[in-house]
């Protein structure tokens, strides 16, 4: 074991069998394969994918709710599956969209009640959840029951839950789930602040939003279908793409079009279109600038408009896709289909 | 900064088990002062069927004391329903709200988040069987003649053992059964009412209907019960109060015992099958 790795995963896998409608069909659903990862103490890890990639999947795993069906994992320099007790009290988890706690118990209560769970003084329990209150502004809510908190606040609260044990690995999975953009930059700021206050805390935060995963993880690993395609800091993932030219160029059109005539010219290696108030932006992956020129001159012929033109910096979106093809939102929705 | 107090000290062990026992039963606790519509669902309404019996001894000219025994059995019947459909199915229900996981991911002992539900519920369904007793015996003009207290303290304590024990037991039952257990649970209702002898003395139930009624704890507590605070409770019991005590004892380290295991294997079963979190496996 190495000393500074606060999670390994070696060779992790874990198949579901899943129940048919009749009781002898039964189906295999692999949900990890083959994953290997090393996230090293005081690191803010992210692991980013889409829903149904994996990722809670792992999260289960690592937290001891879970028996890997091939592999093995280590969590804090314990085996998950082996050594599960000696995890526990070294870790915490909190999950996006999660309806924990009690309704008739107010938030004050609820928390106090998961701190006993981890064998927290009372008095230092209070004291903590006071201070945490303060700091995502709850104050306020202290002696609300949770039945009636909206499901920002509740949310909010979990968090509270998931930082008041002080855990050494802190997993974080969708945290932000659910909540407006004011209180999931909050949330983000927070979870900076704390990891940097110390060195040996742990970080582990699944994702699908790339902002997330690119403003607050030292590290990020892409999972697609229960595997791990590339791991690296976002910059280093970004920069693998610097290669390529890439544009957001908004148009105008009389009629409808599609981007298929500019997906064939050559050069271009991808082309997305996304139709907003009444504009129509094209995302483009070009080999280099200069297949800018014969876009335009497509653009004429097909008579649209530029509106606007911008160069822009590769984000982990465009990582997402070049290493798995198409856009995360269309893997979800292919996903989805597919459940359907 | 975040300025947090630090914990320099996290309990384990027997200090942790206390610690969860009381954390898991406040919400209990809470909730009795907190919902008060307690007070009409598990009083009010156990004291119709209360009620019913009572006229149907008076209007057929029982002994006095049958409708004591009704009162009692009335009043013990929250218990069997606590069981029933709280303390069976409650890591069923912490499963559904997203607790379990939380529960099981800390470092708190299962057994003693298992015991710090039936500590809340028995301490909850106690002071409902309180005001059963005590509306009832207004109402009815019930007469007492207890025999030794400390017996009837005895007695009673070892049936809540007994009877939460069991509870524990098949907690766990549910949680690996889900949905199927639930009809396990409304089967059990209704049959345990009759044989157990709620309403009127075991005795005169044919003898091994009673002896198999006794794997449920609240048959012999009630017997012995009844035994030890009606005039006429001894000429009307189904065992002696002693013997009935032991096998009390007894149920109360086996069900506990089996609790124990039961939710040590479902727990590991769960982790291994991912019943945990989800339900479809």
């Amino acid at each position: 074991m190495q000393a500074d790795n606060a999670i390994i995963t070696e060779s992790l896998g874990r198949v579901y069998t899943i129940r048919g409608a009749k009781k002898s069909e039964r189906k295999k659903l692999v949900a990890l394969d083959n994953v290997n990862l090393e996230i090293h103490n005081g690191e803010l890890f992210g692991l980013l994918g889409p829903n149904g990639a994996g990722k809670t999947t792992l999260i289960k795993i690592l937290t001891t709710l879970l028996a890997p069906t091939s592999g093995k994992a280590s969590v804090a320099g314990f085996d998950v599956y082996k050594q599960a007790e000696l995890i526990r009290n070294r870790i915490n988890m909190v999950s996006g969209g999660e309806t924990s706690g009690y309704g008739l118990l107010t938030v004050r209560e609820n928390l106090w009640m998961f701190s006993q769970f981890y064998g927290i003084e009372s008095k230092v329990a209070n004291a903590r959840i006071k201070r945490l209150l303060e700091i995502v502004d709850m104050t306020d809510r202290t002696n609300t029951k949770c039945s009636d908190l909206s499901t920002g606040l509740r949310q909010k609260m979990n968090i509270i839950r998931g930082f008041m044990t002080d855990p050494q690995i802190l997993f974080l999975d969708e945290p932000t789930l659910g909540l407006d953009v004011g209180a999931s930059r909050d949330v983000r700021k927070f979870v900076n602040t704390w990891i940097k206050e110390d060195h040996r805390r742990t970080v582990l935060l699944t994702t699908h939003y790339m902002v997330e995963a690119d403003e607050l993880c030292n590290r990020v690993a892409i999972i697609n279908k229960g595997k791990v395609l590339a791991c690296d800091t976002p910059a280093a993932l970004k920069r693998n793409l610097r290669k390529d030219a890439l544009f957001s160029i908004e148009v105008v059109s009389a009629a409808p079009f599609t981007v298929e005539p500019l997906r064939e010219i050559a050069g271009v290696i991808r082309a997305d279109q996304f139709d907003e108030d009444g504009l129509s932006r094209l995302e483009f992956v070009l080999k280099d600038e200069s297949v800018l020129s014969a876009v335009i001159d497509r653009f004429g012929v097909m008579k649209l408009k530029i509106r606007n033109l911008q160069k822009r910096e590769a984000t982990l979106e465009d990582v997402f896709v070049a290493l798995v093809g198409t856009r995360m939102e269309e893997v979800e929705h292919a996903e989805s289909d597919t459940d359907q | 900064m975040l300025n947090l107090t630090q914990i320099n000290k996290r309990a384990s062990g027997l200090q942790l088990f206390m610690q969860t026992i009381i954390g898991r039963s406040s919400p209990r606790l809470i909730g009795l002062y907190r919902e008060k519509s307690w007070l009409i669902f598990d009083v009010f309404f156990p004291m119709l069927s209360v009620i019913g019996y009572v006229l149907i001894y008076k209007a057929i000219g029982a002994p006095a004391d049958y409708i004591g025994f009704v009162v009692v059995g009335g009043a013990m019947t929250a218990f069997w329903m606590n069981i029933l459909w709280s303390m069976s199915s409650q890591l069923y229900w912490e499963k559904e709200t997203g607790n379990l996981p939380l529960y099981i991911a800390s470092p708190a002992p299962m057994m003693a988040i298992l015991l710090g539900m039936a500590f809340g519920g028995m301490v909850a369904t106690v002071i409902r069987a309180a005001a059963v007793i005590l509306l009832g015996s207004l109402l009815f003009q019930v007469t007492y003649a207890i025999q030794s207290g400390l017996l009837l303290a005895v007695i009673f304590i070892l049936s809540m053992i007994a009877l939460y024990g069991l509870g524990m037991m098949t907690a766990s039952a549910f949680l690996l059964f889900g949905r199927e257990a639930w009809h396990l649970a409304n089967l059990a209702q209704e049959p345990v009412f009759l044989v157990s002898g709620f309403y009127f003395p075991l005795k005169f139930l044919p003898f091994w209907v009673s002896a198999a009624a006794s794997v449920i704890p609240l048959t012999l507590g009630l017997d012995a019960m009844r035994q030890l605070v009606f005039a006429s409770g001894a000429t009307l019991g189904f065992l002696s109060v002693k013997l009935e005590a032991i096998i009390l004892a007894g149920l109360s380290v086996l069900f506990i015992v089996a609790a124990k295991l039961l939710l040590s294997h479902t727990e590991k079963l769960a982790i291994r099958e991912g019943r945990i979190t989800e339900n479809r496996r």
